[in-house]
């Protein structure tokens, strides 16, 4: 559906974009996730047609954006990083002029009632752009985004400025919307975007450096797993049988939290799952276990370090 | 095109900016109308015309000076730049919606002219000529107004220069006597507005008046156009 290829950006001697490709595709949502100023919306202004790039192509759905621009144009729904409001206008005034600039063929007065129902605005229709908080404007520009149904949807930061409530509401929405669109959406609350997408996009200085399914990221930047174990019952006798379980590499025990209980950590190699094993193990010695969590690095963690460029250490 | 047309329109009659700047021409038309033609007992417009030249000069940079600078600087300008409109097609409405609301202001002269038929016939070919040229020049100003308003992304400093352009562009006159150089002085004259608007005024329609509004006016559109496709590639 999109296809972007070889992106680059330059400003005079500054490199903001420095040859990027990805591709997403139908029905996917794909999540933008990078440090402020990493060239995420560079990126999103370059495949809506608000900035050119000095070099590289995005293909939207088989047409290309500058030799198609008006098709093109019009496959996309983008919701910028600040939303395109005209204050002076009501709401509905606003949705009526940018149904009418994006030229949409559909029943006007329904799809638009349709789409502020949608986001939630049906009750502000008649209030003033300047009279709204920013929330109900962030939701006035994802409207703007939703009209005529465009098969691609940009959205720059949606959730910036909206409480944890809204936020929620918001992340719904991308996951329904993501049935019938594909999306790109970016952020740099990591959270948000392992709740939302299928796939992430790590962007760094205006390089990729990471691309792959949501949860398959942390595990393939490691080499090894962790395992947080709390298990009852003698701890040497506990530790003899964990050694004895192939794959594991490293075994301590990290703390006692009561006469009987400790808790345990394990690492163990990648290739195998040495969770049954573990069971096993501890149901031999009938020591039981009462709590295991794979102590995986979380996103954060792995975030931080793929952006100050010490990727796949 | 029609899109912006209308939201242009909604802007200026939702705001105070149609209302001040129709008072501000009926203001000063009404001065002149009362001094050149109720004083002096004539039924010819053609000083109220010329006179109206500076007021035109003035008031044009006021209707432009938001068109494109307040989009850039508020950040609406992605949602046209990025609609399936063209550059063209943006262009001409925000020139349209300006002409039009200057074309409501220059009605108050058919009023003129029809309070005077009351007392005498008035020449309505010369009026309606000159209506003409007032529209003409109007169309070259808010042409040039629109190229400034899009270099900028205050309105202050599109409003500034606007007026100094049009303060250049009264006193082209006053250069080409000062200038000794006679190439130069002729290049000048030239271009000098007041040299073909005067034409109108007194009634004569010349097709070089007429081609050399047309062809400022599509001249700077055509660098407003430019101007937004190079901000895109810078």
């Amino acid at each position: 559906m999109i296809e972007v290829k070889n992106l680059t950006k330059r400003y005079g001697d500054i490199t903001a974009l420095d040859d990027i490709s990805f591709s997403v595709e139908t029905g996917e949502v794909l999540g933008f996730l990078g440090p402020n100023g990493a060239g995420k919306s560079t990126t999103m202004n370059i495949i809506t047609g608000y900035i050119s790039s000095t070099s590289g192509t995005v293909t939207i759905d088989g047409s290309e954006i500058l030799e198609n621009p008006r098709e093109t144009k019009q496959k996309i729904g983008y919701l910028p990083e600040i939303p395109p409001l005209y204050p002076d206008m009501t709401v509905r005034k606003y949705l009526e002029f940018m149904f009418e600039l994006k030229k949409v063929k559909l029943p006007k007065k329904e799809h638009i009632d349709e789409v502020m129902r949608l986001v939630r605005i049906d009750g502000q229709a008649g209030r003033l752009i300047k009279h709204l908080s920013k929330g109900y404007r962030q939701r006035v520009g994802f409207a703007q985004a939703l009209l005529g149904n465009p098969p691609v949807l940009i959205l720059d930061e949606p959730t910036v400025g909206l409480d944890p409530k809204q936020i929620i509401e918001i992340r719904k929405l991308i996951r329904s919307l993501g049935k019938k669109h594909t999306v790109i959406f970016s952020s740099h609350v990591l959270s948000e975007i392992s709740a939302t997408c299928d796939r992430v996009i790590v962007i760094s200085g205006g390089r990729l450096v990471a691309d792959s399914k949501t949860d398959e990221l942390s595990r393939k930047m490691q080499d090894v797993q962790k395992l947080s174990l709390t298990i009852e019952g003698n701890p040497s006798e506990i530790l003899g049988e964990i050694k004895k379980i192939p794959g594991v590499r490293k075994y301590m025990k990290v703390r006692e939290l009561s006469e009987k209980a400790a808790v345990y950590a394990v690492e163990y190699s990648n290739d195998t799952d040495i969770r049954r094993e573990v069971f096993n193990a501890m149901a031999r010695i009938s020591s039981p276990i009462l709590e295991m969590k794979s102590g995986n690095e979380s996103l954060e963690e792995l975030f931080l370090r793929l952006t100050t460029g010490k990727g796949g250490e | 095109m029609t899109a912006i047309f209308k939201r242009e329109m909604g802007a200026f009659f939702s705001s105070a900016t149609a209302y001040v700047v129709m008072a501000v021409f009926f203001f000063f038309s009404g001065i002149f109308f009362n001094f050149y033609v109720f004083s002096q007992n004539t039924t010819s417009l053609t000083y109220v015309f010329s006179s109206m030249f500076y007021i035109i000069m003035f008031i044009i940079p006021v209707i432009t000076m938001k068109s494109f600078a307040e989009e850039k600087k508020q950040k609406s300008d992605q949602a046209l730049l990025t609609s399936p409109c063209s550059l063209t097609e943006i262009v001409l409405g925000k020139f349209l919606g300006a002409f039009v609301l200057f074309a409501l202001c220059n009605l108050i002269f058919v009023i003129y002219a029809i309070v005077i038929s009351f007392f005498a016939q008035p020449q309505w070919s010369v009026i309606l000529c000159t209506l003409l040229g007032t529209l003409l020049l109007g169309g070259a100003m808010i042409a040039i107004n629109i190229f400034i308003s899009v270099l900028t992304e205050s309105q202050v400093v599109a409003a500034v220069l606007g007026m100094g352009a049009g303060l250049l562009i009264s006193m082209m006159a006053y250069f080409v006597s000062l200038v000794s150089v006679d190439w130069l002085s002729t290049a000048l004259e030239k271009i000098s507005f007041m040299n073909y608007y005067q034409n109108f005024t007194y009634g004569i329609l010349s097709i070089t008046d007429v081609v050399f509004f047309l062809s400022v006016t599509a001249l700077f559109l055509f660098f407003t156009v430019r101007a937004l496709e190079k901000r895109r590639w810078s």
